[in-house]
């Protein structure tokens, strides 16, 4: 079959986003990419892709919106919790015989991510020793990060998984709860920077301990995968840890040599130091 | 039409179903098959163990990014949805659920309707809900084959009737019909 016109669109669209705000999403993986852009059409109510682009090229207050939809902002505190037992166990061993860390969670949506690292860095004694590196190129989710604030409704799930992360103080200790909302702990961030960073677009960030990028690489076609596989290499220390999400591998990475597998099952990964 | 793929979508009393149809492909079947059967989340994806110990052909969950291999059954993972993309490789991703689950049958077909056009045949067998109804009117309207088991035979009607008001004219039959129509559209 031929291109399809709506397939013409949406490179045109993604092309127009890159070349008007640098935002680049013209290699993520195209068909969940689609799926979203054609929800945007229909709830917007326009009757064709090149109706956003047009919408979004002349009226810039369009832009978050449509980011929105081209970021999935789908996370918990403590997912998959083995694989955060796994840090614990295996990772913090070597963690601790550094004087001092720097941690970078790469595609740190609402900070659920975050705030699960440092409880758990809080836990193992290693929080004073740390700086966080929390990036995103969705500015409101950045926000939301940095203000720490969850629907209360979500603490069930993030305090069992919290538990079965092999957390030993009590989810609880870290936020208070108000009717409806809790609030994490300003503490737990005052070792935080947090910025605005496009895997994609910009360079690597020094000298990291561990990096955790959790379900963002799947959003990425294999060539971009690849070149974030190398930004985290040139910004791991020799002997420092890369986590990703549960389904994705450095298998098809061609610099997937510059790492070797730590936890294979919870996609822990050490940088080798040649 | 040359049959590319095959997708599959059921719920409830999906396991018996699927007993019913997966085995039955024979070993030489060539078009690789895409199950997405809705499964509580955290739950071990024991379902590629079952049906491997029972297929001629090998099952497997699917992978992000792996290529489509010819013969082959995947199983969406637990708690992210399935897509297929236009160059024939798998995409996983955890995007929010539709209609309420993670996998849905809607995204995997949908995205299959994409990219394989008419060379792909979408089935919706027994289940509780209405996930897929939209996905298999995708696989009609881009001229792939529409298949819906009939309901009276399914041991949950709700899904396959949803199917069948959204694509009113998805051939339907009954579960041991399912693998001689497929050998029929490859014969073709
Ligand atoms: C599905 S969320 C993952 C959140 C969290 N890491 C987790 O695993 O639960 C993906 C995040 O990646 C961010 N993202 C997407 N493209 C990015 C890029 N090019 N650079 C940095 N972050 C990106 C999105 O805005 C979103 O916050």
């Amino acid at each position: 079959m031929g291109e399809s016109i709506e397939d013409i669109e949406i490179q045109l669209l993604l092309d127009a986003v890159y070349r008007h705000y640098h935002y680049d999403f013209r290699h993520y993986a195209r068909a969940s990419i689609k799926r979203r852009l054609l929800q945007a059409r229909s709830q917007w109510g326009y009757d064709s892709i090149s109706a956003i682009q047009s919408a979004v090229l002349h009226d810039e207050s369009i832009l978050p919106q449509l980011l929105n939809f081209l970021t999935v902002q789908v996370s918990e505190m403590f997912r998959d919790p083995s694989y955060f037992r796994a840090l614990r166990e295996k990772v913090v061993p070597h963690l601790r015989t550094y004087p001092s860390l720097k941690v970078w969670v790469a595609g740190c949506s609402h900070g659920e991510e975050l705030y699960s690292l440092a409880i758990l860095f809080a836990e193992e004694g290693l929080f004073e020793r740390t700086i966080f590196y929390a990036t995103d190129i969705n500015p409101a989710a950045l926000r939301a990060a940095q203000a720490g604030v969850f629907p209360l409704e979500r603490m069930r799930l993030f305090t069992e998984n919290h538990r079965l992360s092999g957390g030993h103080t009590s989810l609880s200790d870290h936020y208070t709860a108000d009717y409806d909302r809790a609030a994490f702990s300003k503490s737990l961030r005052e070792r935080t920077v947090f910025s605005d960073h496009s895997l994609v677009t910009d360079a690597a960030f020094g000298e990291m301990h561990l990096i955790s990028c959790r379900n963002v690489l799947i959003y990425f076609d294999r060539e971009l995968q690849d070149r974030v596989v190398g930004l985290f290499g040139e910004s791991l220390v020799r002997g420092g840890f890369l986590g990703i999400g549960s389904k994705e591998s450095l298998r098809f990475s061609e610099h997937a040599d510059l790492f070797a597998e730590f936890v294979r099952e919870e996609r822990i990964y050490r940088r080798s130091s040649q | 039409m040359t049959l590319q793929a095959v997708v599959i979508g059921t719920s409830a009393g999906g396991v018996q179903a699927l007993s019913q149809v997966l085995p039955r492909l024979p070993a030489d079947f060539p078009a690789p098959v895409l199950v997405v059967v809705h499964v509580p989340p955290r739950q071990s994806n024991s379902l590629v163990d079952l049906f491997a110990a029972k297929c001629r052909l090998p099952v497997k969950e699917a992978e992000d990014k792996e290529p489509l291999a010819p013969g082959t059954i995947y199983f969406a993972p637990p708690d992210y949805h399935l897509l297929v993309e236009a160059c024939g490789t798998i995409a996983l991703s955890s995007d929010e659920p539709v209609n309420h689950s993670r996998p849905a049958i809607d995204v995997l077909f949908e995205s299959a309707a994409d990219a394989f056009g008419p060379d792909l045949a979408g089935i919706v067998m027994t289940g509780a809900n209405s996930d897929g109804a939209q996905g298999l009117r995708a696989v009609y309207a881009a001229d792939g084959q529409a298949i819906v088991q009939i309901p009276a035979t399914a041991e949950v009607a709700t899904m396959p009737e949803a199917a069948l008001t959204a694509c009113p004219d998805a051939r339907t039959m009954a579960l041991e019909r399912i693998v001689p129509a497929l050998e029929a559209m490859i014969a073709r």
